[in-house]
């Protein structure tokens, strides 16, 4: 027997403040806040792990050799040792890219880094896993090794990658437009020169996995520090030869990413294969060094680029060769490279473009993809030298690039579509807020400190709109669940790695069906129980996932209507709906409660999971041309950014005084969240700008540890003023687009021209550091020295 | 070789039989399950393990369990009391102090530390106080925001 309804008094304004409160728009803290600052969130590594076994990598001595022998002998024998493994047991390569897998979780027959992992163990304590990794011996022939990219392309390299003519594991030459015309057109044309160094991700959280064996049926659960569970799970179903069926991947609270973790890495395999080979469970806990050695981070770049401009600013054509050292497997390797010739475009009006890349391997850690991939090092050449080919026009550095704003919608030449742009806006912003036209150029220099402004705009994807794999199935699904208790449950893959993603999906949800957002719960990232998602990479996780976040609550909406209409014995169109409610629309008082329409909603069907999907079009997937889908995106985020310095001129150091960053992201969904991704991003930038940088010795890592490696602490940053530009894109959630990328790649040009505002030399070169300044210090005094003597 | 630890941890007094060589991150998050502390480096660099001991910031990665026999330990799970969370982390939790959270016990005990000390900091005193903590999502400036939002201060951005 049904319960007489509950009683509600609902008016449009309870729906209204809650929206306002928790809907899209709202600056709602993150649903899982709570758990982080009260210390009870669990990483992978705060696990459960009783009885576990410790699991431990020996990692390669050697930069480059053949691996003639790995023997264990001695290891397997030593008490307390319950597995070792080595390349023996895994003959299965993989590799984020389905037709670019070269690498293997643990070395097979040839070495190609310091660090490379060679053999594993599990044994019953960290003691005994450390003694048997100290008993295996390796045999090996060393071959040469390449560190730089020069010398791995030289004619006579060995090949690290039988098959790769030249140690380039991918070129890429294209065209669009006619850029000699261009430059014929051209009143001033101009061709520099310009390096970064190779930065690392460095995300809080150490690598961690946990791997759990059932040996009785055959199953394996992993836990791991992943952004694309998804991969992780195919992956290791491909390397231990399993069902897929008969792997679960579950994702923890995870410790950041930045790109370090969008590809399936060696330790989770090794791992699976620890865990399979000791028929029981093993925790692989590694240190902040193996984080380094693991990688995949921004590869050191060398850049040629020419620009032509016309007198009044105009971009007529740009020319551009990119080098990347990319370390010893392919990784993402092909992606980055071709993401810095396509992404030449798409920021600003540039009718012809020629680019030639080349993706080089070396006896280094593997690069991969990193905050703002490919498109970073591109954009501070490109950026300097729009900035000094404008004041050799004597143009100023926002008006030139006000002259070549784009117009939305519009397509590029490189078959990019853009469909909102706001950078227009961005300027605007950017200028007035910083006193660009009052104080550029016109900053007191106060003793011995030089004082400058500068700026520069940037852009990036709001998720590739090709996934890495071809399934047919949509980019996005999500789920979600009622059942009798009238909560809904979220089911989402897209994982949170502490961007925000679940608390976007939260909003989105509260504000399509208008519920207390107390009544929802996301459970995320279990594949027994919550939909494959591609991950959380290339910002694709509020746009796609968004957008089949709101798909999945109109639909459930759809049935709670419907079912409102039979409690209230009237028609689905005369159903006024409150969320938390319903009512007939022309009689208010009538009206029944969001339990009741549960109930009834599940009459008959019982609980009620609704999907949710979203794919992006086909004629979004990008140009026809090989490697075309790369850069393809639904919407491109846009900010210009101003910053300010103060160099002291006798030590050399650089003291940023203030950012200000406008970001065209479509919409804020969450304008708290917009704002931290901004601040994060530019602040990242400002690390490889200013002080990050890796760096080898004949291979070996010396700056595996965050001061070494130049991590910037809080008393090195500053305030970082952000505003927001809502282009209201045509397709994003609520006209939604990416936030957390873009601002990055401007940060470093913007510095760039500030020092040479306040030291008269244009650092064409990254990080650039207290050393670099002070030596082109000292060049300067002597050089006014030696002109004092002439004179 | 295991000997006899005596000390007070969140309020507690504990008598635990531990490894003279264990250092106080491990006997937190091993032997008490308090696993809110973070070991984020090998030791010394991030602040992610920051405890209070008597008061004053520590770094539990590299301190010896047995040098805080008879001291008062306490981590970021003493500071939530009977479901109420402190006014730091309210502060962290509305200002988005934290965004992957792995860094924020360790901040907010070194935020806890100072304004015992100086309740009323400015942003510089703040950066000068947690200048020992890395964080890699915020650029830090919700962080000093999040600070100040404990003691009351409206956000200077």
């Amino acid at each position: 027997m049904n319960a007489p309804d509950r009683k509600v008094k609902l008016t449009p304004t309870n729906r209204v403040a809650n929206k306002a409160d928790r809907g899209v728009g709202a600056r709602m803290p993150l649903i899982d806040g709570i758990e982080k600052v009260t210390g009870t969130a669990r990483y992978t590594a705060d696990l459960p792990a009783n009885g576990a076994l410790v699991g431990k990598i020996l990692r390669s001595p050697y930069a480059h050799a053949e691996l003639l022998e790995v023997d264990i002998s001695e290891a397997v024998k030593l008490p307390g040792v319950r597995a070792v493994v080595t390349g023996a047991d895994c003959d299965v390569p993989y590799g984020v890219i389905p037709i670019a897998q070269n690498e293997f979780p643990l070395a097979r027959g040839r070495i190609r880094y310091i660090g490379e992992p060679v053999a594993a163990v599990a044994a019953v304590d960290e003691a005994t896993a450390n003694l048997a990794l100290s008993r295996i011996r390796l045999r090996v022939r060393e071959l040469p090794a390449y560190f730089k990219a020069a010398a791995a392309r030289e004619a006579d390299a060995v090949l690290l990658h039988e098959n790769k003519q030249g140690n380039i594991e991918r070129a890429v030459h294209n065209e669009f437009g006619d850029t000699a015309a261009g430059f014929a057109a051209a009143d001033l044309v101009r061709e520099e020169t310009y390096e970064c160094a190779e930065v690392h991700h460095a995300m809080m959280e150490p690598n961690a996995a946990l791997a759990a064996y059932e040996p009785e049926r055959g199953h394996l659960t992993l836990w791991s520090v992943t952004q694309v569970p998804y991969y992780v799970h195919l992956t290791v179903a491909q390397c231990l030869k399993m069902e897929a069926a008969h792997i679960r991947v579950i994702k923890p609270f995870v410790g950041g990413g930045f790109g370090h973790r969008v590809e399936p890495l060696n330790f989770e395999v090794i791992v699976c294969l620890l865990a399979r080979a000791a028929r029981g469970t093993v925790r692989l806990l590694m240190t902040r060094e193996e984080a380094f050695l693991t990688h995949r981070g921004r590869p050191e770049t060398q850049i040629r680029i020419k620009l032509g401009l016309k007198r009044d600013g105009s971009m007529t054509a740009c020319e551009a060769e990119v080098v990347q050292r990319g370390g010893a497997y392919g990784g993402y390797g092909l992606v980055t490279i071709l993401y810095s010739g396509a992404l030449l475009n798409g920021l600003y009006k540039l009718p012809a473009v020629k680019y030639d890349g080349y993706r080089v391997y070396s006896n280094t850690p593997p690069c991969g993809a990193m905050r703002g991939h490919g498109t970073v090092n591109i954009r501070f050449a490109f950026e300097s030298l729009l900035d000094t080919m404008a004041a050799e026009l004597g143009l100023d550095s926002i008006a030139i690039r006000r002259r070549n704003l784009l117009q939305a919608p519009t397509e590029t030449i490189n078959g990019l579509k853009v469909m909102s742009y706001g950078l227009g806006d961005c300027l605007d912003w950017v200028e007035r807020a910083s006193g660009w036209k009052e104080r550029k150029g016109k900053l007191p220099q106060v003793g011995g400190i030089g004082k400058g402004l500068g700026m520069a705009c940037s852009h990036f994807v709001s998720g590739s709109a090709k996934p890495v794999h071809f399934t047919g199935q949509p980019h996005a699904t999500i789920a979600l669940r009622l059942d009798f208790d009238g909560g809904i449950t979220i089911l989402t893959g897209a994982a949170d790695i502490g961007q925000g993603s679940s608390t976007i999906i939260t909003q989105i949800v509260t504000e399509v069906l208008g519920v207390d957002y107390r009544r929802l719960r996301l459970i995320a990232n279990d594949s027994a129980i919550t939909p494959k998602d591609n991950g959380s990479y290339s910002s694709r996780v509020t746009f796609m996932v968004g957008n089949a976040a709101a798909d999945a609550a109109q639909n459930l909406k759809k049935l709670l209507v419907a079912a409102a209409a039979r409690r209230l014995k009237v028609t689905e169109a005369e159903v006024e709906w409150y969320g938390e409610g319903a009512a007939v629309g022309a009689d208010p008082d009538r009206q029944v409660a969001f339990e009741d329409i549960a109930e009834e909603a599940l009459v008959g069907v019982g609980m009620l999971t609704v999907n949710g999907t979203f794919t992006c079009p086909i004629e979004f997937q990008g140009g026809k041309q090989r490697g075309g889908a790369v850069g393809s995106t639904m919407g491109f985020s846009y900010a210009a950014q101003a910053v300010e310095v103060s160099v002291d001129l006798d030590l050399g150091k650089i003291a940023i005084d203030k950012v200000w960053c406008a970001i065209d992201c479509g919409f804020a969904i969450n304008p708290m969240s917009v704002e931290g991704q901004v601040q994060g991003a530019i602040w990242m930038g400002m690390g490889q700008a200013m002080s990050e940088e890796t760096v080898y010795e004949n291979g070996r890592h010396k700056a595996a540890t965050f001061m070494d490696y130049g991590v910037p602490t809080i008393i090195d940053s500053p305030d970082i003023a952000v505003h927001i530009v809502e282009s209201m894109d045509p397709n994003g959630p609520f006209g939604a687009k990416e936030a957390s990328e873009g601002p990055l790649s401007g940060f470093m040009s913007a510095l760039a021209a500030a020092v040479e505002e306040a030291t008269g030399h244009r650092f064409r070169m990254l990080p650039i550091t207290p050393e670099k300044i002070f030596a082109v210090r000292q060049e300067q005094i002597a050089a006014a020295a030696a002109n004092e003597v002439s004179q | 070789m295991k000997t006899i630890l005596r000390l007070s941890v969140n309020g507690m007094p504990r008598e635990d039989a531990v490894a003279e060589n264990a250092l106080l991150i491990d006997y937190l998050r091993d032997a008490l399950a308090l696993t809110g502390t973070k070991q984020g480096c090998d030791g010394g660099e991030c602040g992610a393990c920051t405890v209070l001991v008597d008061g004053q910031p520590r770094l539990a990665c590299s301190t010896l369990a047995h040098s805080v026999a008879g001291r008062e330990v306490e981590t970021v799970e003493s500071l939530s009391k009977g479901g109420n969370i402190s006014r730091l982390q309210r502060a962290f939790h509305e200002n988005l102090g934290a965004q992957c959270g792995f860094c924020t016990p360790g901040m907010i005990m070194a935020a806890e530390a100072l304004l015992r000390n100086n309740p009323h900091p400015d942003r510089n005193q703040i950066r000068a106080a947690m200048a020992g903590n890395l964080c890699r999502c915020t650029g830090y400036v919700k962080i000093v925001d999040s600070v100040e939002a404990a003691c009351g201060k409206e956000r200077a951005l």
